[in-house]
């Protein structure tokens, strides 16, 4: 094999780069270097998300078949990779205070090598390959859940985190063992011609799906969610409620079509029950929560059964309305996380719905924000949150899921209800003793700036979702 | 092009930008009805005028295409007058003015651009805009129990508009999913008949919602006893109208022969919201509720109207719609106004205000007396068409049904009446009442522009129908079959 087809894995050759260059100035600055060591990892991100967007206009196929790309995929890496760029630029503070400051570098690198495991996740067309990317995206997630070590509970979260999730491994690759003893290959291509629907190859998929479920956290696969979510830093928890979800979502889209294609009336059957579940019982949880980050805890939950409404369609209409969907999701979300990010240190003891009380009058432009994102997350319109909402719904009534789309649609009207409880704190309750006027800094504002931008102009500007829709398939 | 106009006039917190930009815009819809006209005395006979279209979602057919017909023209001017006036009656609007402006200007673009829109995504979407804007105004400067008014108004109504989407999937898929334009979809008239007993149940409870159907209709007297004035108005007097459009251009329009077979079912839950909702205001004694129950039962009546198909109903419903939408914004206008003055809406509380602030007490009697029917206002031209329209219908439920409403006219005089007598004559028993002022400029300004509006629906009606007729016609003979 020629070595210069290693050239074509541009995006994770790139990223490798970088992850070699923050090692080395990790090791080697001193001093004044690395008050801009966080400057340099935001321009370094950048540099690579445009390596990444001009990639591959063709497919690319590597290694015999191991390793593939096309644009979609490419599409999809970028847009994980921007989330990363907002999550790190709304980490700032946090990298500062006393207790990180000397681990910074740290963080970029967990950070960086989990985004590797996505990219091979999502590349991989073989079991093998699929595997080490999950196990890569995963374990230094639990580093960084369990990052705040002697704080909040974050020991606890990452304890949680690391068991359950290699519990959802171990499950995933029994899944996997299976299908290699019926198949006796582990290529997708190779496995889709020989998966006929048989009881092994059905018990196989609930395995695997189980494994996934795990990541994209649905119910009944949920039960970690809500500790982690709390005890984790929030720039952490940000991540993972976003980037590693949309992972996971992309690479289950991609088995459940390419490997299970022949399987599709038992994978959405599967996903039927499960979006039910999880829209339906994440929503009853979350009105109970007080505890903002618990609360967004079961937000994504119910977000991600919305996802998977997408998902049931599986076909290139699906895929869009899937892409589009957590694209928007990742702005609204990574919006709502960097106000907590940036009001937490003011609460002791984590932020509390009530915290938020009389917001508005104090911090007026952060509330306004939220409220957009709020808003955009319940499928508000005008904010890009109406449009993909509608988009997937769309598509899981083409596939003839009407029932499923009317659970969907009166569960909505419930997620509206605890959303607005925060939107009522903010604008409407009354406090003594409000947050404090908040300056951000430069960096958490650039990428508020930017969640802000998405959540208005995402749905009103059509290109985005045609230039997706174009890429589907 | 008025949606251009709303947003491109910016987040000013100074009254002049609200005034200029209202003022704008009722001069706008007033050139538009007057070159609508026009054109279709020049002859020009198309359904829609003024069309246009971008494609946005292509991959989707989901276009922003708007176009006017005659119905829509008359809901434009409405909106605009309520919108105009509405900026004078929240004149002193306290706390955070500039959010409470954008917020209201937020709700009228929904409202124009449902008007506008003929596809159907676009319409959902400027529905749901209209909707949301409704909580915080509610909840903010409302007065009452706001906070569980607006969250249950927001709740219902969102609840309805689930209704809603999944029938305007319904219809997307139903017809082929070739397109969303509400037009194209008529003429191809391809949807089965059994998908069409599905959805047009859905479409139009979630339409009726909005429109105060009978079991629906509980967000509609808390959310108008504690809005603030200008949004009661706006709410009460075009965002209802909205369910009632949204029943007669979707859920009719597009599902004739569901509407023709179900259409009896809806008529009793109407009928019982027009009687219930008279009935109710009886033992009211807050104003506002009073009035709000009211809406419910004259919107049942729009509903009525629009269910019983015929062409003379149907122009009864539309002109009922403007003269109802004028009517409570002026009943609301001036209760907001008494409201601010006497600091109590309980009716046992007030006695002889007309020797207190005699303007606003001949305002309210006005507005009464257009509320009950007489003459002279828009209300008796409205009800009239409506009852003579339903009782042509040729067989006994409906015209049992009609004469049963009929009874609507008499309690409303009972209720409107009483409420008159009570707090408007008499001896001035409450002291602190005695040294309470009469009307400002501004809210002689919004009471007289009302008023005129009022009498001149009334006096000149057939300028109205002729400018509705023909959209109607073409609607009424998709659906008859």
């Amino acid at each position: 094999m020629n070595y210069l087809e290693f050239l074509l894995m541009r995006p994770e050759i790139s990223l490798l780069s970088i992850f070699v260059i923050i090692f080395l100035f990790d090791l080697m600055a001193t001093g004044r270097y690395r008050r801009i060591f966080h400057g340099i990892v935001c321009l370094l991100m950048l540099a690579h998300t445009y390596i990444c967007m001009t990639g591959s206009a063709e497919e690319i196929t590597l290694f015999g078949g191991m390793y593939y790309n096309n644009p979609m995929l490419s599409f999809m890496k970028a847009m994980l990779t921007c989330g990363s760029i907002l999550v790190i630029l709304q980490a700032n503070r946090w990298l500062r205070s006393a207790s990180t400051y000397y681990k910074q570098g740290e963080f970029y690198i967990l950070m960086l090598s989990t985004l590797i495991g996505m990219y091979f996740m999502l590349s991989a067309r073989h079991f093998l390959l699929l595997f080490i990317g999950i196990e890569l995206a995963s374990l230094p997630l639990a580093c960084l859940v369990a990052f705040d070590k002697y704080r909040h509970h974050s020991a606890e979260a990452g304890i949680k985190y690391i068991l359950s999730s290699m519990f959802s491994s171990a499950v995933m690759l029994y899944g996997i063992s299976f299908l290699y003893g019926s198949c006796g290959t582990l290529y997708f291509s190779d496995m889709a011609t020989i998966l006929s629907g048989s009881p092994i190859h059905i018990f196989a998929l609930v395995m695997f799906f189980a494994g996934l479920g795990f990541k994209i956290s649905l119910v009944p696969f949920h039960l970690w969610t809500a500790d982690s979510y709390q005890g984790a830093p929030t720039v952490v928890t940000a991540y993972l409620s976003v980037i590693s979800k949309g992972a996971a979502v992309f690479t289950l889209f991609i088995v459940l079509t390419k490997v299970f294609a022949n399987m599709i009336v038992e994978w959405q059957a599967i996903i039927y029950i499960l979006t039910i579940a999880s829209i339906t019982i994440a929503n009853l949880f979350a009105i109970k929560q007080h505890d903002i980050k618990r609360f967004m805890a079961f937000s994504s939950i119910s977000q991600a059964g919305y996802i998977m409404l997408a998902v049931i369609n599986g076909t290139a209409h699906g895929m869009t309305a899937m892409v589009f969907y957590i694209l928007v999701y990742i702005v609204a979300n990574l919006a709502v996380f960097g106000v907590i990010e940036s009001i937490e240190h003011q609460c002791t003891d984590g932020v509390k719905r009530e915290d938020f009380n009389g917001f508005y009058r104090s911090n007026p432009r952060l509330a306004f924000l939220m409220t957009l994102a709020l808003f955009s997350l319940a499928g508000i319109p005008p904010f890009a949150g109406f449009f993909s909402k509608f988009f997937v719904f769309m598509s899981a009534f083409d596939a003839g899921f009407m029932i499923l789309v009317f659970i969907a649609l009166i569960n909505t009207v419930i997620s509206l209800y605890y959303y607005l409880l925060i939107v009522k704190a903010m604008f409407i309750n009354q406090n003594d003793n409000p947050i404090k006027p908040i300056k951000c800094d430069l960096f958490t504002r650039i990428s508020l700036t930017f969640c802000l931008l998405g959540i208005v102009f995402l749905g009103i500007c059509s290109f985005v979702y045609i230039n997706i829709d174009k890429l589907s398939f | 092009m008025l949606v251009a106009l709303w947003m491109s006039r910016g987040i000013k917190q100074i009254r002049t930008v609200m005034v200029a930009g209202s003022t704008l815009l009722l001069a706008l819809s007033v050139y538009l009805t007057i070159d609508f006209i026009a054109m279709r005395n020049a002859g020009i006979t198309d359904a829609q005028l003024y069309t246009d279209s971008w494609s946005w979602y292509t991959p989707l057919n989901i276009c922003y295409s708007i176009g006017v017909d005659g119905i829509s023209v008359a809901m434009l001017l409405l909106s605009s007058i309520i919108v105009f006036t509405g900026t004078f009656a929240s004149w002193n609007m306290k706390p955070l003015t500039k959010e409470y402006f954008l917020w209201y200007t937020l709700l009228s673009l929904g409202v124009y651009g449902f008007f506008i829109s003929t596809d159907l995504f676009t319409m959902f979407m400027f529905y749901e805009t209209a909707l949301i804007p409704m909580y915080l105004l509610i909840g903010v400067w409302g007065s009452g129990r706001k906070e569980y008014s607006a969250m249950k108004l927001t709740l219902m109504l969102m609840g309805g508009s689930a209704f809603l989407l999944m029938g305007i999937l319904g219809i997307y898929f139903g017809s082929g999913a070739t397109t969303m334009n509400i037009h194209e979809i008529a003429q191809m008239a391809n949807i089965p008949v059994n998908i069409q007993y599905i959805f047009f149940p859905l479409t139009f409870i979630g339409f009726g919602v909005l429109g105060a159907l009978f079991p629906f209709h509980t967000w509609s007297p808390d959310g108008h006893a504690s809005a603030p004035t200008a949004v009661s108005m706006l709410h009460a007097g075009v965002l209802m109208k909205l369910g009632g459009y949204g029943c007669f251009r979707i859920a009719m329009y597009l599902l004739p022969q569901a509407a023709n077979e179900l259409a009896w079912i809806f008529i009793i839950l109407t009928t019982i919201s027009v009687v219930y909702g008279a009935l109710s205001a009886i033992s009211q004694t807050d104003l506002k509720y009073i009035n709000a129950y009211s809406s419910v039962s004259h919107c049942g009546l729009v509903l009525f109207a629009l269910l019983m198909m015929t062409r003379t109903a149907c122009t009864g419903a539309i002109l009922q719609m403007l003269s109802h939408g004028l009517m409570t914004a002026l009943f609301f206008a001036l209760i907001g106004m008494i409201y601010g003055r006497t600091h109590t809406r309980d009716i046992h509380k007030m006695q002889g205000l007309m020797k207190i602030m005699p303007f606003l007490a001949v305002g309210y009697v006005i507005a009464g007396l257009a509320n009950l029917g007489l003459p002279g206002f828009s209300g008796f031209i409205a009800e009239m068409t409506i009852f003579v329209g339903a009782f042509s219908v040729n067989d006994t439920f409906h015209r049992v049904v009609t004469i049963i409403a009929c009874t609507s006219i008499v309690i409303t005089a009972v209720y409107i009446l009483r409420v008159v007598g009570k707090i408007l004559y008499g001896k001035p028993e409450n002291k602190e009442h005695l040294e309470l002022t009469d009307a400002s400029w501004h809210e002689k300004f919004t009471v007289i522009c009302l008023i005129i509006s009022v009498a001149g629906l009334g006096i000149l009606p057939m300028w109205v129908s002729n400018l509705i007729n023909s959209g109607v016609a073409n609607i009424i003979s998709n659906i008859q079959p």
